[in-house]
């Protein structure tokens, strides 16, 4: 896929612990292409993030890319040190974070912020910079962004601050953005507000989107494809209506099975029993495979099969292969 | 922010004139001037005419208002030891001691703020634990030991810098200055670092704990993901969010620089207003101490009024009076 924005394969991260090394990323594989939304799902600790974060280089020591390649706009970038990764982050690679309470520097104007993202980034002028920021929280949304440039970040509720953290985000026109959860910490009535912006944003301009978040109903509504994570393993990838019509792995069913609708009855919602493995008690075979009420001998014994767009990586997917 | 201002101003004088009734009161306890004044060939009508000339025959209240009174005007009374007006005294003494004191904290806190960012941003490196462990020696050291030590090591064994005293002065419209001749200076060199290495380590140490949580914060995380220079993440995110709390313990330190200016000035006999106030003890000489211990006192006010203040220019939170909201 030569089209792809970023092109993640064979991902691995690790974290040496006292025990051994976990693997909290494991072989993950993934396109992103202009102008795409794709959604990362699953629980917890499943490594959606983390997976964001080696992308931008910001994994904490001692976590690290263990193997893998990460491409983007045709470049590999996994290897970069320092500062030739420093001149990406913003550049070329935006990312919201889920807190916009704390995303933001309480003592500079969000003005300042703007201003000096731009400026570490785009030969222009601090009078240039100024109009642009101006523009920039026009376009997310701002009602008065002229007057509102010099507002601290106290002054604005979470909703606005949000808004904020992805005009900062999309200030140095990235080609891609990782967004982290960038709705969980927001009232519910915020919330479709900040997705469509974002989805309108990145349309516009054909950024491509990492969408990193747990709840269904977010990845409906935004995502153009979808990538179901369990225990640092891709699940299921694929477009958003196959997955959430049609889920082939077992654990994205349950997922989906345990998502509330407002528009069902008040029959008790699924569960899926258990919990995720811990990183240092992956069991073997399939990682799922003590929680998967159709497992067999086979999950046992071997890891899952490869994963692709149209094949969940499941021995026994839920439904008949597609014809693709 | 101008209501603030009155409030706390008048908060302030409220502390001043509380500070100024417990030390006279405690001075009742010291000791009895007269005896002091008066030799041994005294008689009991010389006794009794002293004590009505000086007024320390009149009720507690009484004399606490006349020195209120007095104080205001910025007359202090007249020392019972040097017999000349105790703010004259304190004018010719202060300036020894601001300046001591003044050097010790530029010193403290330019070295104080570098050190702890350095130590905070290269946490592991050698360099950083080598300061963190050396000023372990400024904090558990008294200051007395410090001054005793630098003595020894460059006066006496070295001889580069003198053991004692203020070198020569210039005086500028009443104002004794040692800036101005290389002896005066050289002769500030020891007594500063003493007085201030003790305030420069804890301010050390505070910048770089406060550092380390702040370097830790989502903000800092994100402007790590804008790809913001490393210097301005340092400096301009991390280091102004340092601030509030650095600033707190700074004036705090700034009104115990010059209190403890005492133990300094008394180990290199430097003529400051705190060796003028331990011999004043010796004397019970009280005018002089109640009036030092009301411009100690002023100091340490006036210096946590304009750190409150100061509040108001780092933090744009506590500037409520400010348009705009939700």
């Amino acid at each position: 896929m030569s089209a792809a924005v970023l092109s993640i394969h064979n991902l691995s991260v690790e974290i040496p612990t006292r025990t051994g090394v976990v693997k909290p990323v494991d072989g993950v594989s993934y396109d992103i292409a202009a102008g795409e939304i794709l959604g990362v799902v699953g629980e917890s600790g499943a490594g959606k993030s983390m997976a964001g974060n080696a992308v931008i280089g910001l994994l904490s020591p001692p976590a690290r890319i263990a193997k893998g390649e990460i491409w983007l706009n045709g470049t590999r970038i996994d290897a970069l040190k320092g500062e030739a990764m420093r001149r990406l982050r913003g550049k070329q690679i935006g990312m919201v974070f889920q807190d916009p309470l704390t995303s933001l520097n309480p003592l500079l104007s969000i003005g300042d912020q703007l201003t000096e993202t731009m400026l570490t980034h785009l030969p222009i002028s601090r009078s240039e910079a100024e109009k642009r920021a101006v523009a920039a929280l026009e376009e997310v949304g701002i009602p008065g962004a002229a007057e509102r440039i010099d507002s601290y970040p106290h002054e604005f509720s979470g909703g606005m601050r949000q808004r904020v953290v992805i005009a900062l985000a999309l200030c140095a026109e990235p080609s891609l953005i990782i967004a982290d959860e960038p709705t969980t910490a927001l009232d519910v009535s915020v919330q479709a507000q900040i997705i469509a912006l974002l989805k309108r944003l990145c349309r516009d301009r054909g950024t491509a989107v990492m969408l990193i978040t747990h709840d269904m109903g977010v990845i409906a509504e935004a995502a153009d494809r979808v990538a179901v994570m369990y225990s640092g393993r891709l699940a299921e990838l694929g477009t958003v209506r196959d997955v959430l019509t049609q889920p082939q792995h077992p654990y994205t069913a349950g997922l989906m099975a345990s998502t509330p609708l407002a528009s069902a009855g008040k029959e008790r919602l699924h569960q899926i029993e258990g919990a995720m493995p811990r990183l240092d008690k992956v069991p073997d075979g399939c990682a799922f495979h003590p929680r998967c009420e159709y497992a067999q001998d086979k999950c046992r014994a071997a890891p899952a099969p490869q994963i692709s767009d149209s094949h969940a990586a499941c021995w026994f997917p839920l439904i008949a292969e597609k014809v693709s | 922010m101008l209501a603030y201002t009155i409030r706390r101003v008048a908060q302030s004088a409220l502390v001043l004139l509380i500070v100024g009734l417990v030390a006279f009161s405690m001075f009742r306890f010291v000791g009895d001037p007269i005896e002091n004044m008066l030799g041994q060939e005294r008689t009991v009508e010389d006794i009794e005419r002293l004590r009505d000339q000086l007024g320390l025959n009149q009720s507690f209240a009484v004399q606490y208002y006349r020195f209120l009174e007095g104080a205001v005007q910025g007359n202090f009374g007249v020392s019972y030891r040097q017999g000349r007006p105790v703010a004259e005294i304190l004018m010719e003494r202060a300036p020894a001691t601001l300046e001591l004191a003044a050097v010790s904290a530029i010193l403290a806190i330019i070295f104080g703020i570098a050190f702890g960012v350095f130590t905070a941003i290269r946490r592991d490196g050698f360099v950083a634990n080598f300061i963190m462990s050396a000023s372990l020696i400024g904090v558990s050291l008294p200051t007395f030991l410090i001054g005793i030590l630098l003595i020894y090591i460059f006066s006496v064994e070295l001889n580069w810098l003198p053991s004692f005293g203020r070198g020569e002065t210039v005086d500028i419209g009443g104002w004794s200055t040692g800036f101005l001749t290389e002896s005066g200076l050289k002769a500030l060199i020891l007594p500063a670092i003493t007085l201030g290495l003790y305030q420069m380590t804890l301010i050390m140490r505070l910048v770089r704990s406060e550092m380390l949580e702040v370097l830790r914060q989502d903000y800092i995380r994100f402007a790590c993901a804008r790809g913001l220079k490393d210097r301005t993440i340092n400096f301009r995110h991390a280091l102004k969010n340092t601030m509030v709390p650095v600033i707190t313990v700074i004036g705090l330190q700034l009104g115990a620089i010059i209190a403890f200016a005492i133990i300094t000035e008394t180990v290199f006999q430097w003529p400051g207003v705190g060796l003028l106030f331990i011999n004043a003890i010796q004397f019970v000489d009280i005018p002089v101490m109640a009036a030092y211990l009301m411009l100690i006192s002023v100091m340490f006010v006036a210096i946590n009024l304009i750190v409150d203040m100061l509040y108001f220019f780092i933090d744009p939170r506590l500037r409520v009076d400010r348009a705009g909201g939700h």
